[in-house]
This record gives structure tokens, sequence and C-alpha cells, in this order.
């Protein structure tokens, strides 16, 4: 097996590459993002893209997919050998480049089919008018292919995050491209989804398309990439073949000094495991809504972090969504420090200490055309104003802290946050609601898109913050983040609650079981 | 899409052509208003005089009040379309209070009250139902305009008191009111948008209405607020007005929303909201206001000066896009 996988790479070397890129350099008003920086891509390989945030991963791809030109003199795209630029996203298209972007770009008010569709040309009747049964059968037939039961018909807006970056996969293998590149494809996803993407990933290899593969999942890289290129702050660092590295290795050659694997919680330190009695800081009882979740009650302790799994679909991000005041109970009680609560919106939720990082930080956390100071300290700017005027003293001494104690990458916190990459956005939000200081921290996906050693410090600072006595409830699909993390472990399916592991005896299958307990 | 600018700005030398490459870059609309003041005042006979200058700056303050007003409304993601009739209500009531025999600052309070009393409406229903404000505005745009024909009869109100007509017609030293008036209302403005965390929210909301509320922030009462104070706005420049027409007219304000609009959009406030400042938009005013000036110096008639005036708005936002293209 491996001698086949290591024959494949040596024909690799041996054909010509479908595409290449040279010495590619980009400055975005005199901050320069990638520097002479290459790639190779062969027919049906998949080249894992490496690199921390804001290494330059997405705007080189975009590069590759016309998005963002190139700087003068600032390198040159081949394909098949020959040197081209492209005039527009559309060219690149249709020369066969596809892209899965690691932002969503979805239109929430069209159908799920138009989504997927768009950017070709619908079938027509004489008349000219859309045949609107052919458009649901092509997207019915790449969402089969797919193996998800999507409805083409629905909209997107009524769409989970994990089911639009579906769609989202989708749309971009809806025509046949050459190359396709995944910027983040899996950030989202559960297990059962990842599994048929791969299954998908390893038809389109044999078909001979070449895929650029971008994620901070190690064990998905060494899953099934072929080879690997790595970049650091906009330079080219190592490429090669998958064989000849391995994760620390490869995480070496993107920090650029030795790092520990994942983040391994010490010995928790919550009265809870050291046998004391403690009153929760919050408990649930009988939560329902209107949508999923059913009759759930759980107990939150200071000082205590406790992972919540399961399937996408689960309704957990519902269940928290409901929590902080998002959406209405049904039914049920909400109890922080013991006494029984109304919480109606989230002014009600953040008044009773409770801060909320939501899944998806471009719809629901950022201000894009604002500045990561202001970002960081808006749920907080009336700490710092007095008699409702702003001191931007205070503000920016706040921030810059916050930056610093996050280790954010940008350029000034006047900066506008829609030009940082997306593992730096996603710890601009977090910033914001640890600025607010609260009992409660409810955490939805919190790392999706964050590099290891960002994924490491988010880690860090959440076990800090339960040190000092915060409860915090984590939803993560990624489950090696949920059992290294977590002091407790619950498992949802199907709005339910199904079952809690302690730490201890938390491992994988168990999950995995529980969540799939209602199929 | 390329940053041309940037590079040539990289090279050697200097340029005439570069530099003001470079000038437009930075000020964009200010050098659309520079450019015109210069035509102007080759074509435009007598233009630059003071008088003329201060003439122009009190033709557009009203619009320019009821433009500070739209600014904070757009920068939501809103609009604002009872302005105009607001404007006619308002004169209407303060000119009746005071032929009444009430006390002018009282008369002309109430008239600013009810422009208060019209935007809370406006508020109150775009914020609480989810309408969307066209279709709010749209209909207090009518029935605003009803009340103000209903109240006065359909005929226009003498107006008879002298401090009331001070604050529209009058000057000090040398310079008319509604300018102290309008300078006013711009240093405020600017200094709740800047400044004050109700005018941050508004950027947030305009920006993202959805992560504004999961922040914490209170979307509807800061809604209500900014409908509130273009309303309050609107009835100061229908004060401002009756006092420089020395009556309150049912008919007073027609399409003044549309040029308030459309300053706005001069000034770069982007009509999704969440981008825009209040600097950009006195000089949308101002634009506006020069044109319409200096085409009456040239004795351009009326008709075609609103010709011109369309065209000059779409032609200057272009210009702003393909600036704001090449500066990114
Ligand atoms: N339009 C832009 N204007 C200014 N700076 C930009 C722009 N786009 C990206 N950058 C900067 O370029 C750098 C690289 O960003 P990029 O999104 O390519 O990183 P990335 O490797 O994809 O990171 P991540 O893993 O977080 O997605 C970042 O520092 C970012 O702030
Ligand atoms: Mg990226």
């Amino acid at each position: 097996m491996a001698v086949k996988e290591m024959l494949r790479n040596v024909l690799h070397e041996l054909k010509d590459p479908v595409l290449h890129m040279e010495g590619i350099s980009k400055t975005f008003s005199s901050v320069t993002v990638l520097n002479n920086v290459k790639i190779e891509l062969y027919p049906g390989e998949v080249h894992a893209l490496m690199g921390e945030n804001g290494a330059g991963k997405s705007t080189f791809m975009k590069i590759l997919a016309g998005i963002h030109t190139p700087d003068d003199n600032g390198g040159q795209i081949y394909l098949k050998g020959k040197p081209i630029l492209w005039k527009d996203p559309v060219e690149a298209r249709n020369k066969g480049i596809s892209v899965i972007h690691q932002e969503l770009n979805l239109s929430p008010n069209l159908t799920i089919s138009e989504n997927i569709l768009m950017g070709s040309v619908f079938p027509k009747n004489r008349l000219g008018l859309v045949k609107w049964e052919e458009v649901h059968n092509l997207a019915q037939k790449v969402l089969d292919q797919m193996g998800s039961n999507l409805n083409p018909r629905q909209l997107v807006s009524t769409l989970s995050v994990a089911q639009q970056q579906m769609v989202e996969i989708a749309r971009a293998l809806s025509f046949k491209a050459e190359v396709l590149i995944m910027d983040e494809p899996t950030a989202s996803l559960t297990d059962k989804e990842i599994k048929k993407l791969f299954d998908i990933i390893g038809d389109l290899k044999k078909q001979g398309v070449s895929i650029v593969y971008i994620s901070h999942r190690m064990e998905e890289i060494f899953k099934i990439s072929n080879r690997f290129t790595v970049l650091r702050d906009g330079e080219w660092i190592a490429s090669g073949p998958i064989e000849e590295t391995n994760p620390d290795h490869l995480v070496k050659l993107m920090v650029g000094r030795d790092l520990k694997d994942l983040f391994n919680r010490e010995k928790p330190s919550h009265p809870q495991a050291n046998g004391q009695k403690a009153a929760p800081v919050l408990e649930l009882r009988n939560i329902s809504d209107n949508t999923i979740v059913k009759n759930v009650s759980l107990k939150l302790f200071p000082g205590e972090i406790v992972g919540l799994a399961g399937l996408v679909g689960a309704g957990r991000t519902e269940l928290v969504r409901a929590l902080f005041g998002v959406s209405n109970l049904k039914s049920g009680e909400i109890l922080v420090g013991g006494a029984s609560v109304k919480i109606q919106s989230p002014i009600d939720a953040i008044a009773n200490g409770i801060a909320h990082v939501p899944e998806s930080r471009k719809e629901q956390g950022l201000f894009l055309s604002m500045s990561v100071k202001e970002n960081i300290l808006m749920a907080e700017l009336k700490k710092h104003s007095k008699s409702g005027i702003v001191s931007w003293k205070e503000v920016n001494a706040a921030a810059d802290s916050y930056i610093k104690e996050l280790n954010i990458k940008i350029a000034s916190p006047e900066q506008q946050v829609s030009n940082l990459s997306g593992g730096n956005q996603q710890k601009v939000v977090i910033a914001r609601w640890l600025s607010i200081a609260p009992k409660v921290l409810l955490l939805d996906e919190p790392t999706r898109g964050v590099d290891i050693g960002a994924k490491t410090e988010i880690h860090k600072i959440v076990s800090g913050l339960a040190e000092k006595g915060m409860a915090v409830l984590m939803i993560s699909s990624e489950l090696p983040e949920i059992l290294g993390v977590s002091d407790r472990i619950l498992v949802m399916s199907e709005g339910r609650i199904t079952g809690e592991l302690s730490r201890e005896e938390a491992t994988q299958e168990k999950i995995m079981y529980l969540a799939t307990r209602g199929e | 899409m390329r940053g041309n600018t940037q590079t040539i700005s990289q090279k050697p030398g200097f340029h005439i052509g570069n530099a003001l490459n470079g000038l437009w870059n930075r000020l964009g609309m200010i050098m659309i208003l520079i450019l015109l003041c210069v035509v102007l005042s080759f074509t435009a006979p007598n233009f630059l005089d003071t008088a003329n200058m201060l003439n122009v700056l009190k033709q557009v303050s009203i619009i320019a009040v009821l433009a500070a007003g739209m600014t904070i409304v757009i920068l939501t993601g809103g609009i604002d379309l009872s302005v105009g009739s607001t404007v006619a209500l308002s004169g209407v009531i303060s000119v009746m209070a005071s032929s009444a025999g009430v006390n002018p600052f009282v008369a002309m309070l109430s008239g600013v009250a009810v422009g208060y009393a019209v935007g809370l409406i406006n508020g109150f229903f775009t914020a609480k139902t989810k309408l969307p404000a066209f279709i709010v505005t749209l209909g207090s745009f009518t029935y605003v305009r009803g009340l103000a024909y209903v109240i006065s009869g359909g005929y226009p109100i003498v107006l008879q008191n002298e401090t009331f007509k001070f604050v529209g017609g009058g000057a000090i030293f040398g310079i008319p009111t509604p300018i102290y008036i309008m300078l006013f209302v711009y240093v405020v403005m600017f200094f709740i948008l800047k400044y004050t965390m109700f005018g941050r929210h508004i950027y947030a909301i305009g920006g993202n209405e959805e992560a504004a509320r999961l922040t914490g922030i209170k979307v509807e009462r800061s809604l209500i607020n900014v409908y509130s104070i273009s309303g309050l706005l609107a009835g100061l420049g229908g004060v401002v007005l009756a006092g420089r027409l020395y009556s309150g007219q049912p008919t007073a304000g027609q399409m003044y929303e549309l040029d308030a609009i459309a300053a706005v959009i001069l000034g770069g406030t982007s009509l999704t909201g969440g981008k825009g400042k209040i600097q950009g938009t006195i000089i949308g005013v101002l634009i506006m206001g020069v044109i319409g000036n200096g085409l009456t110096l040239m004795d351009v008639n009326f008709y075609w000066q609103l010709v011109v005036k369309g065209a000059v708005i779409v032609a200057a936002v272009l210009l702003d896009r393909l600036r704001g293209n090449s500066a990114a």
C-alpha cells in the first residue's frame, strides 16, 4: 500500500504539473502578505496547504482563483505550462478552477438549488423561462453524490452553518473542475459528513482532479494528502511528499519552533472534581424550544468546562441560543446562582453574567467594516464610557491588552476586521466575550478555523478562566478538542441529552455511540 | 482593481498628475466640490462673492439639517421618507401656535416636538414590527402631509412674530441665523457619531444587526432614537423654513427628503448601512447647493436645473465608486 503510494508520488514528479505558480507576491496597502511563494499541483493529487492563521493561505488561493491579482512583477501562474493571468474569477472558473471558500458565500434568500448552480446557465424552455424542475434535479444529483439528504428546494437562510457548508461544497462540485481548492471545508462539519467528503475526494483523485486542501486539523491532512506546502508569514517554507513529514515536523515548519501537541488540561481544580459540594452557577430544568430541543436538563458548576458533543443537527446550537435568549423557550426553567431567571434576549443573558461566542463569526459575530478594537469592545463600551461618551483612550488600552493576550495578528488595532485572516477574526470574537468577564461562557465551535498554536492558546485561556471560577459550556465538532479540554462531556442526539461521560471514561467511540443512538 | 496609484507614488520624481491623483484618492468628493467651485467661478458671475457664498450656505441650511438626521438613519441601514412632510407639519403647527399668542420660543419648540413625535412613531414601527423602514416612512410621508393640510385648511398661515422670523430670516454679525443652526447641528452630530456609545452602536447595527443583537446592544431602542432624532431635526427644519417664508405652508418641503437622501449618498454613506461619515454629508449638501446656485446665476431655468442636478448626482457617485475601487 505504502509502496503504491510512493510509486504514485514518483510518477507525479515525472508528470507535468497541471498548474503551477511561481514567485507570487501580494501587497495590501503596503503590507506584504505574500512574498515570493510557489506551489506545483499535479493531476490526481491532494496537496495540503499548511500554515498558521494569517500565513497567507487564503490569499494565495484567491490569487489562483482570480479573486486577487498579484503585485506588478509579483509572479506568474502557469496552466499546463502556459503562463496565464485571469481577468476575473469567472475566467478562472471557466478554465477549470473551482473554489470552496473559507467564508460562506451563499445567497440566503435563494433556494439550495439556485445557490449550487449559481454562475452556470440554468436550463431554459423555448420561451426562455427557467425550467425549475430540471434545476432542482441537477442540484439533487450533486447532493446525492455527496450523500446529503438536503432538499434542493429549501431556502438557504433556513440552514445551519454546517448544512450551508455542505451547499458550498456542492456548488464547487457542480461543475467539472481540474483544480479544486478547498479552504477549510470541514471547519464546522462532524465526522459523519467529513467521511463522506473524503470519499468524494477519493473519487475526484481517481478522475485526475488536483485538489488543494487547507485545514488546521492534522489528522485529516495525513489521512488524505499526497504532498504538502507550508507557508509562514507569507513566505514559502517547504514542499514535499507527505511521507517525508509527520505532524510534529509540520507544526515545526509552520510555527518556526517546537510546539507541544494538542492542549491537554491539567488535573482540573474545580470543586466538583475535588469532591467538594458547590452550588451550580447555571441550571437548566426540562428546557424545550420551538424547534428541536426537547426536555434538556443540565447543571454547570463554577470552574468546570463541560463539552457538548453531538452530530450536526443534534440541537446543540439551538440549545445554547435558547439559553442566551436568542430564540424563545417553549417550556422549562433556567436558574442562575440558584434563582430562577427569565432570559428573553441576549441583554437579559448578559445581565445574568452569560456570554456566548456564536458559531458563525461573519453572520453573527463581527462588524466587518469596523475596526478590530471596536469589535473587541463593542459589548463593553459602557464600561469605557462616562454618561454615554466613549473614552477612546481607555478603549485603545483595553483593546491592546486583549490583542496581546490572544496574540491576534493584525497590522494595527484600527484595521478593518474584514481584512483579517479567518482565525484572527475568530480570536476577535472570543476577545469580545472575555471582555465582559462572564460567570458562564457558552462557546459554539470556538476554534473553528483556528490554527494549532492559536487553538492551544485559546484552550489555555479558557482553561485559565475556568480555574478562576468561570463555568464553560463548549460545543465542538472536533472530538480531540472535546476530549482534551472538557472535565465532563454531555452528548446530544435529536434534541435530547443522551448521555454524560466523565473525563476519565470518555473516548471517541463512546461519544460517537451516544451521538448516533437515535439512529 | 490593481493598486496602480500605489505603485505610481512609489516611483521617485514629482508629477502634477500623480499629485492630483493622490489628492483625489484622499479627498474624493471634496475635490469634486472644489472643481465645481472653480468651474463656476469662471462661468457664473459673482459666484465667489462673500454675499453669494453666504447665500449658498443659507439656501442649503435646511436640507443640511434634514440630511444630518438622514445620515444616521441610513447608517443603520434604514431610510426616512417622511422628513419633507414633517417640515410642512412642523411649520404649520408652530406658526399656528405663534398666531394663537403663544410665546415664540414655545411655539417654535412645539414644531420641533411635532417632528420628534413623527420620528418616534416611525422608529417604533420600524423597530418593533420589523416592517421595512421604506414602507413605514412612506406611510408617514403621506399621512403627515395630510395632517398638515387638514390642520391648516390647505392655506398658508401668515407668521407675525418677529422673534420667530429672526430664526429663519435674521442674521447675527452679518451671517444668516440658519447657518449657525446648521453648524451647531453638524458639530453635535459629529460628536455623537464619533464619541458616544449611541453613535458607535449606530454603526454596529448598520454593519450587522444580528451581531449587534447578540452583543447585547439595545437595537430596538437605538433605532427608535435614530428615527426620533431624524424627525426632531425635520421639525427644526420646518421651524426655520417657516421663519424664512414668514408663514407656515402645508405645501412646504416637498421633495426635501429626496434632496437629503441624495446629499447623504453623495457624501459617501453606504445605503446598506454601517459605513459613512457626517463630514461627507455636509460636502454632499454643498455640492447640491453649489450646483443650484451656480446654475441660477448663469440664468439656467429651473426645469433645466433639475435635469443637470440629476445627472450630476449620478456622475459624482459613479466617480466616487471608481475611486473606491482603485484605492482598494
Ligand atoms: N484585503 C486585505 N487587505 C489587507 N490585508 C489583508 C487582506 N486580505 C488578507 N489580509 C492579510 O493577509 C494576511 C494573510 O491572510 P489570509 O487570509 O491569507 O491568511 P490564512 O493563511 O488564510 O489564515 P487562516 O488560517 O486564519 O484562514 C493576514 O494578516 C490578513 O490580515
Ligand atoms: Mg484562510
